[in-house]
This record gives C-alpha cells, structure tokens and sequence, in this order.
C-alpha cells in the first residue's frame, strides 16, 4: 500500500513505515531510549530526505515516550524530581547546541560530526555498558549473595554542593550532577537529531547510580520534552515535519513502546543492559564501517538552500 | 471530406496521361483517399506545421499518488523527425565529492550549478544522432549532455569540472528524474505522433514545459512548447501549505497529535 508524503515529496510504502514503527517502539518501552538513532539512520536509508528523517523521528518519539511513560508511571517507575532536573539542564544543552550546529555548518562539515559523534558515542557508551553487565552477570553467577551496587561507593561526586535528595532513585545527590548530565545530552540532541536516551540511560545507571528501572521511565519522561523542543524549532525553522510519516510511525510504534514496557518489566536490569549494549555497538559498528568503507558513489548531490 | 475527394479528381485530366493509364481503378481509388487527406490537412494548418496537445495538463499529486503517465498526441505537416523534451522547474544544486582522509571519507570537493532542470526526458522517433548533427542538438539543449548547467561556484580546479558534471547528471538519473535513454515516439502514417511521458512518484512539483521539436534534414522546422503543472492537490496541498505558512501552529499540532497518540494508546492498552 503506498502512500504519498506532502512534506517529504515522496511515496512510501505505509506497512513497512508501520512496520517500522513498530521495532523501534519495542526498543523505546523495554530499553527507555527513544530510538531516534535507529529511526533516523532507516528513513535515510529508504530515501527520506535527511532534514525530514530528524524531524519527523522527533515528532514520533514523543508519543512513543508519553506512551511509554505513562505505562512506566503505573509501575511506579518514573522520578519526576529527577526529570525535572535533567530536563533543565537538557533545555540549556540544546540552546548551546543549536548555536554549536550552526558553526559547524558554517565550516561545511556537519554531516562528518554527525556521524563521528554518532560513532565514538555508541562506541564508548556500548562498550563500557556491555563490559560492566557481562561482569555483573558473571559475578552473580559464580557467588549469587554477593552484589556490589554503586549506591553505597563514595567517590568525589559525594562531595559537590546543593544536596537533593530523590526519593525514588534512593539517591541523595548533588542536584549539579543531573544538570550537567541534561546539558550534556541536551548539547548531542541538537548536533545528533535524537532524543539522546541511549547516552542518558547509561549516565543516569553509572554516573548518577540510579536503578535501571526508574531509569527507563525518568529518561523517557525527559525525552518527551527534548524532542517536543526538537519538533518545534524543526517545524518552525526548516518546516521538516511531515505528520503523515509521523502518524504511520506512531501507530507502530505507541503499540510497540506498549508490548516493550512488558518485556522489559520482565527482563533482569543486567540483561536489559546487555541487550542495550549489543544494540548499540551494532549501531556503531555499522555507522563506522559506513565511514571508512570505499562509498559506491564518491559524489553526492544536494539542493542548494536559501 | 468526399466532396474534397471529388474536387482532387477532378484535377486528374491535367496529369500526364501514361501516369492515369497506369493506375488501376482499385489503386485509384486509394490515391484520391490520400490526395483527399493531404489537401484537408493543408486547408486547415497552413500556417502550422506542427500541433501537439497533452492529455492533461495537469498532475495532481493526492495521498495516494505513485507517479503517473500523460500522453502527448500530435500531427505534423508532413514527414520528419518529433522530438519531445520534458523539462522540470529550474533548480540550484551543489555536487559534493568524498575523498579519503587517512581512513575516513569524508566531503571536501563541492561545485554549485544553477539552471538543472528538475526533471528532464527527451524522446525522439529514432536515434537523436541520425536526426540531426551534435551542434543542432546543443542549442536546442537536446540530451543530458547538451544540459547547459551554469557554473556558480566551485571549490576544484577547472579540469575536475566534467566528473562533477557527469556525476549530477548520474545521480539525477539514479533518482528517476533523468531519462537513461531517450525514449520512444510513435510515429502513424508520418503524420500523426504520440509518446507516453512517465512521471514517477518523486516527481518535482513545479511549472513543465514539454517542447515538441520537428526536424527536417537535420534541422529544426518548427517548435512548439506545452506547459504541464504537476503540483500537489487535496489533503497532502493544505497540509503542505499549512506547514509553510504557519508553521508555528503546525509545529504545535504535531506535538499535539503526538501527545495525544502516545497517551490513547496508554489509554486504550491498560483495558486490554
């Protein structure tokens, strides 16, 4: 069944965008990332145009989000004190990050930082997470009573300013450590075009030492607001949202983030980790083969703007 | 049409006499036919030598658009040879070339054209190189190779240029708006025309003109030029120009939907 897109300027089979939308609402509701570096690179790959690959994921990750989030808040899963803060830091990240994307385009190699961001970032964080839950889960298996959580480690974090204390995360923090992970996250949003949970997920668990469950749900609640900021500025600068896209995403993928939620309720967080880590690191390993393999074409072709 | 006929063979008396001994009553018959047709379409396109129509003008591009065909019809004064040229809006496009940087590719040549059609066809009832010689076609702009893209800006130095230009032209085509080959023209009796115009469902909207040359001994007699709209109607229109003109409202109602999606489904998956 074909379907035209308006924004997009092209027809696109809607059962294999729904289909599509679907796989990547799986991975939002079980691993709490929006799956933005997933959606972005296969609408590419099927000839969306870059610009409107970005905004339109981003409008679709925002419902696969709240979805998420509220099948998330049911189980008690989501701390708002926590969002809250990431979410401000997240807001002054992205401003900067706007502007820093802007510098980059102006020296001509934007689409280069993309995908070098897009590499060492999934590189690190796959690498570190896949690393520290393989250990995890052999440790456990050998002596199953003993488990060193990094909740009770003291290192020099403890000792910053402004203490909070977030009750569902069992943390007592500073409340500078949330913000300068949201700015930080919020600055990869604007340059990478997603969501940023598969950098956040990983901060939140071993920057922060919060529990993999209310991490799943807090990320995702941040998130809604990120790429409701990333939807508007796409809307209103580059008018690259394309809502028929975005609506055959959604349906998939609200239905996805659903049976997600489940299967990830059902999971072990080493497990969840794991899972997470291999993703990403195919991710990676598919972005950096892209780079340094001989293209098919050593010419590309783009419409000037403005 | 009969009256005509009979006023043609009225003439007869005036030929040679061995051409009217030689010419059986069947075969007679068939010539006045013919003489019949020549003198009608004299009488009414004297001053035209070449009429073409297309069998709409305009593509209305709905939701459910996956390309479409128009077919262009038309009749000459006479033998010769139709080419048609379909030509898109006029487009600014930037070439980039990757060039290996230690192990990475990564861009670093660009040239800047203006004036690349958008969309560009040519067809033609034969081969364009047996129609008429290199020059002719060039001014014409007939085939990719004669496209006269103008050069805005480039970062190489001139003797790079060609490659940029082949790969545009190689890229449009990869794209589907770029005819391969030269596609065929239907010629009926040397007299009437057709050809089947395909567009794509990529097709760029804009204003088109289909051009309909008509060559006699490698030279142009006549032309005629056919605007074509393609452009988008219906639901997929308003949500276009509503995403461009208000785009603020727009960027607020997708979040909107959004929000609203993502909390039905919640909603609707908590009584299952």
């Amino acid at each position: 069944m074909q379907i035209y897109l308006p924004i997009a300027e092209m027809s696109v089979n809607a059962l294999l965008i729904f289909g599509l939308g679907g796989a990547v609402g799986v991975l939002s509701g079980v691993f709490g990332v929006g799956g933005g570096f997933l959606m972005t690179p296969l609408l590419m790959f099927m000839g969306v145009p870059p610009a409107v690959a970005v905004g339109t994921g981003a409008n679709q990750i925002i419902a696969s989000s709240v979805s998420g989030v509220i099948a998330h808040t049911r189980r008690g899963n989501v701390d708002f004190r926590m969002g809250g803060m990431l979410l401000v830091g997240g807001l002054i990240g992205s401003t900067a990050g706007v502007w820093l994307f802007a510098v980059l385009q102006d020296l001509g190699h934007i689409d280069l930082t993309i995908s070098l961001s897009y590499v060492v970032f999934l590189g690190v964080v796959g690498g570190l997470m896949l690393i520290e839950s393989l250990q995890t889960i052999v440790r456990s298996q050998r002596k199953g009573s003993k488990h060193r959580s990094n909740a009770g480690r003291h290192m020099w974090i403890h000792g910053l300013p402004f203490k909070m204390r977030f009750r569902k995360s069992k943390l007592y923090i500073s409340a500078l450590l949330p913000l300068a992970v949201g700015v930080f996250v919020g600055v990869l949003t604007a340059i990478m075009g997603v969501g940023g949970g598969f950098v956040m997920v990983p901060a939140m668990i071993y920057l922060l030492g919060m529990p993999t469950q209310v991490v799943v749900g807090t990320s995702l609640f941040q998130i809604i607001f990120v790429t409701a900021n990333t939807t508007f500025l796409q809307a209103t600068i580059n008018q690259t949202v394309d809502v028929v896209l975005a609506m055959l995403l959604l349906l998939g993928a609200v239905v996805g983030a659903q049976f997600g939620a489940r299967v990830g309720a059902g999971l072990k967080s080493e497990q969840l980790r794991v899972l997470l880590a291999a993703l990403v690191i195919a991710v990676c390993l598919k972005l950096a083969y892209d780079l340094v393999a001989t293209p098919d074409d050593v010419f590309t072709l783009v419409l000037e703007a403005g | 049409m009969g009256r005509r006929a009979t006023t043609a063979s009225g003439r007869r008396p005036g030929r040679p006499r061995w051409m009217v001994v030689g010419v059986g009553v069947l075969a007679g018959l068939l010539s006045l036919v013919a003489v019949g047709l020549l003198a009608s379409a004299r009488a009414q396109q004297t001053v035209v030598p070449l009429v073409a129509d297309l069998s709409k003008h305009l593509v209305a591009i709905t939701t459910g658009f996956t390309g479409t065909d128009v077919l262009l019809f038309g009749a000459t004064d006479g033998p010769g040879d139709v080419v048609l040229v379909v030509r898109g809006p006029m487009t600014r496009k930037v070439v980039r070339r990757k060039e290996l940087w230690g192990i990475i590719w990564a861009n670093r040549d660009s040239v800047t054209y203006d004036n690349v059609p958008a969309f560009y066809q040519v067809f033609a009832n034969r081969a364009l190189d047996d129609i008429a010689q290199t020059s002719v076609l060039s001014r014409h702009q007939i085939g990719t190779e004669h496209l006269a893209f103008t050069l805005m800006s480039q970062s190489v130095t001139d003797s790079f240029v060609p490659g940029f230009r082949a790969a545009l032209v190689r890229l449009k085509q990869k794209q589907h708006h770029y005819g391969i080959r030269t596609m065929p023209v239907t010629m009926l009796a040397n007299r009437l025309f057709r050809a089947e115009l395909h567009f794509p469902a990529n097709v760029p909207t804009g204003l088109y003109s289909v051009e309909v040359y008509l060559f006699r001994d490698g030279d142009v007699v006549s032309a005629e030029i056919t605007p074509l709209v393609i452009s988008k109607t219906g639901f997929g229109a308003d949500l276009f120009d509503f995403a461009h003109q208000r785009s603020v409202l727009y960027g607020l109602a997708a979040i909107a939907i959004a929000i609203v999606t993502g909390w039905a489904a919640a909603a609707v998956f908590r009584r299952v």
